[in-house]
């Protein structure tokens, strides 16, 4: 096999791999949209959040992974409550633009409480899992891609059935839907929220220690990453989980490309713009996405 | 004691006196029926006794507790369950995971053990499940449609899906905002013979508004006929039909009762 073709498949394989994890990033941002049609302006905080606490635990504190990775995901699903009942249950019944706006202050209050414990300095992140690539045919694939793409599939899998089948998710679909009739039925649309801001805190931190992981360190340009969630919910449609997960992967592999073949030509940042541009031109073609309902409004 | 008791509800929108001192008492085991004309009213009773508005004065008292201020879905937890004048299915939901969301007041399990779906949580669900299927299903005869999504449905299932959520509550009290509405002589038929059916097996006191004067006089034992937001009469099915006050206000003077 050509060299070209390789270095293709590299592309695409990294690309699939990051993007999974902007798919369960997403995931977090679609439930939040879908259950209180808010649009959560600090997910890159969220990402930072969950990667910092996971390197605090495990270096910093030195637990043991078994211990640090739920404990960050239980502090992760307290960030989700004090968000939903310290800033946003206060605003129900204000307009909608109040509420987005305080999603964007309340990131960056996260962001300095973050600069301010740990400084903005790049921490170590301990390798989950090993570096030493392997060979898929004549294609180099690092582990460290490989389980962070399996672990992603695992998990959408996972709330993919949750939302589908039990009872508590039927009850989010359900308030999503309409939340009146939700609540005629016995559902708390309150608890709906807090739950869909706890899922979100909990996918964005996994989201943020994979990521860590994949990098070998945690600093604040994590935060970009989280940024990715925007095109990619876009493009998957804002009220559209199958989407987002689909899309996710899209935009990796997009963006990845376009850093591969562009980048040397325009002397980079191709890859990071990429996503954007897809943002921009799905709204001006087909503003509510893939696969999103046609009612939706452009936020 | 009366099951229900409304007494002296007021509610307004902007000028307008939706329900203007509205009392009623319905007693456990009664298939109580509330006519009127348009703008009477009914729907709002409704909204108030399920949470939905907050009436300005007055009470709400259920099973000797005062409810007036509980939000909407502790009233559900009471087993208050209701259906609404235009079908509030989730439309892109099946007919199952409809129903089955009658299920949520009973669920013990916690978010993360439902999450987790093990053990008492994964039990739980099945038995819900089964419930569903086993009694409500079937008593609604929906076996054949349980997988189909509600929005694709003729309009007479849509309404028999949303008896069946209703009904998946095992509510005390249940709430019918004319359940015959827009349906032709047969559904109208088939509908009543539903109503009237779950409602003996399963001893429902049953509150329910309707247009159609000959389900109303057909099956019910106590009849509250609302006129601009006031009761103007109240009683057996046949005393109401020969009240003057009704005869003039709602059904107008010439109309031959059915």
């Amino acid at each position: 096999m050509s060299d070209q073709i390789v270095f293709l498949l590299q592309l695409v394989i990294t690309g699939v791999a990051v993007g999974a994890v902007y798919s369960l990033m997403a995931l977090g941002f679609v439930l939040i949209y879908k259950a209180s049609t808010v649009v959560n302006f600090g997910p890159g905080e969220l990402v930072l959040f969950g990667a910092y606490v996971a390197w605090a635990t495990i270096l910093n504190m030195k637990l043991h992974l078994a211990v640090a990775l739920p404990l960050t995901l239980v502090v992760a699903i307290l960030l989700g409550l004090v968000i939903e009942r310290g800033v946003l249950r206060p605003l129900i019944g204000e307009p909608i633009i109040s509420v987005i706006m305080v999603t964007f202050g309340f990131a960056s209050v996260v962001r300095g409480v973050l600069n301010m414990t740990w400084g903005s300095d790049t921490r170590p992140f301990p390798a989950l899992f090993s570096s030493q690539p392997f060979h898929l045919g004549p294609v180099p694939v690092s582990p460290v891609h490989l389980w962070s793409f399996v672990t992603v599939m695992v998990l959408l899998a996972a709330f993919s059935l949750f939302f589908k089948y039990s009872l508590i998710g039927t009850a989010m679909r359900a308030t999503a839907d309409n939340q009146q009739v939700a609540q005629s039925l016995g559902v708390s649309v309150k608890g709906v929220f807090a739950l869909s801001w706890c899922i979100a805190t909990v996918v964005s931190a996994l989201g943020g220690i994979i990521l860590g992981s994949v990098r070998g360190g945690v600093d604040f340009s994590l935060a970009d990453y989280g940024l990715k969630v925007f095109p990619v919910v876009i493009l998957g449609g804002l009220d559209s989980v199958a989407g987002v997960i689909v899309s996710g992967v899209i935009i990796g592999v997009l963006e990845n490309l376009s850093g591969g073949y562009l980048d040397p030509i325009f002397g980079g940042g191709v890859k990071e713009v990429a996503p954007f541009v897809v943002l921009v031109l799905i709204l001006m073609i087909r503003p509510y996405g893939l696969f999103g309902r046609k009612d939706v409004e452009r936020v | 004691m009366a099951l229900l008791a409304l007494e002296n509800l007021h509610l307004s929108f902007g000028g307008v006196a939706a329900l203007a001192g509205v009392s009623l008492e319905i007693n456990a085991g009664d298939f109580f029926a509330i006519i009127g004309p348009n703008g009477a009213g009914k729907t709002s009773i409704f909204n108030c006794i399920s949470g939905i508005y907050a009436p300005a004065r007055g009470r709400i008292v259920f099973d000797g507790r005062d409810i007036t201020r509980l939000k909407p879905h502790q009233r559900a937890e009471l087993r208050i369950a209701r259906t609404f004048q235009n079908i509030a299915l989730f439309r892109g939901m099946s007919v199952l995971d409809n129903v089955k969301i009658g299920r949520h007041v009973h669920l013990r399990s916690g978010v993360l053990a439902c999450g987790l779906y093990y053990g008492r949580a994964a039990r739980e669900e099945q038995a819900h499940r089964a419930i569903v299927e086993r009694e409500i299903i079937d008593l609604l005869e929906l076996q054949d449609i349980r997988h189909k999504i509600v929005g694709t449905l003729p309009y007479g299932q849509q309404k028999r899906v949303e008896l069946a959520r209703a009904l998946a509550l095992d509510p005390v009290l249940l709430l019918l905002d004319e359940p015959t509405a827009g349906m032709n002589a047969e559904e109208t038929e088939d509908m009543v013979r539903f109503i009237l059916y779950v409602a003996r097996v399963k001893r429902l006191t049953v509150v329910m508004i309707e247009h159609d004067m000959g389900v109303v006089m057909d099956i019910s034992d106590r009849v509250a006929v609302l006129d601009f937001g006031k009761k103007i009469a109240e009683g057996a099915p046949a005393q109401v039909q020969q009240d003057a006050n009704v005869i003039k206000a709602y059904l107008g003077e010439d109309v031959e009762v059915a």
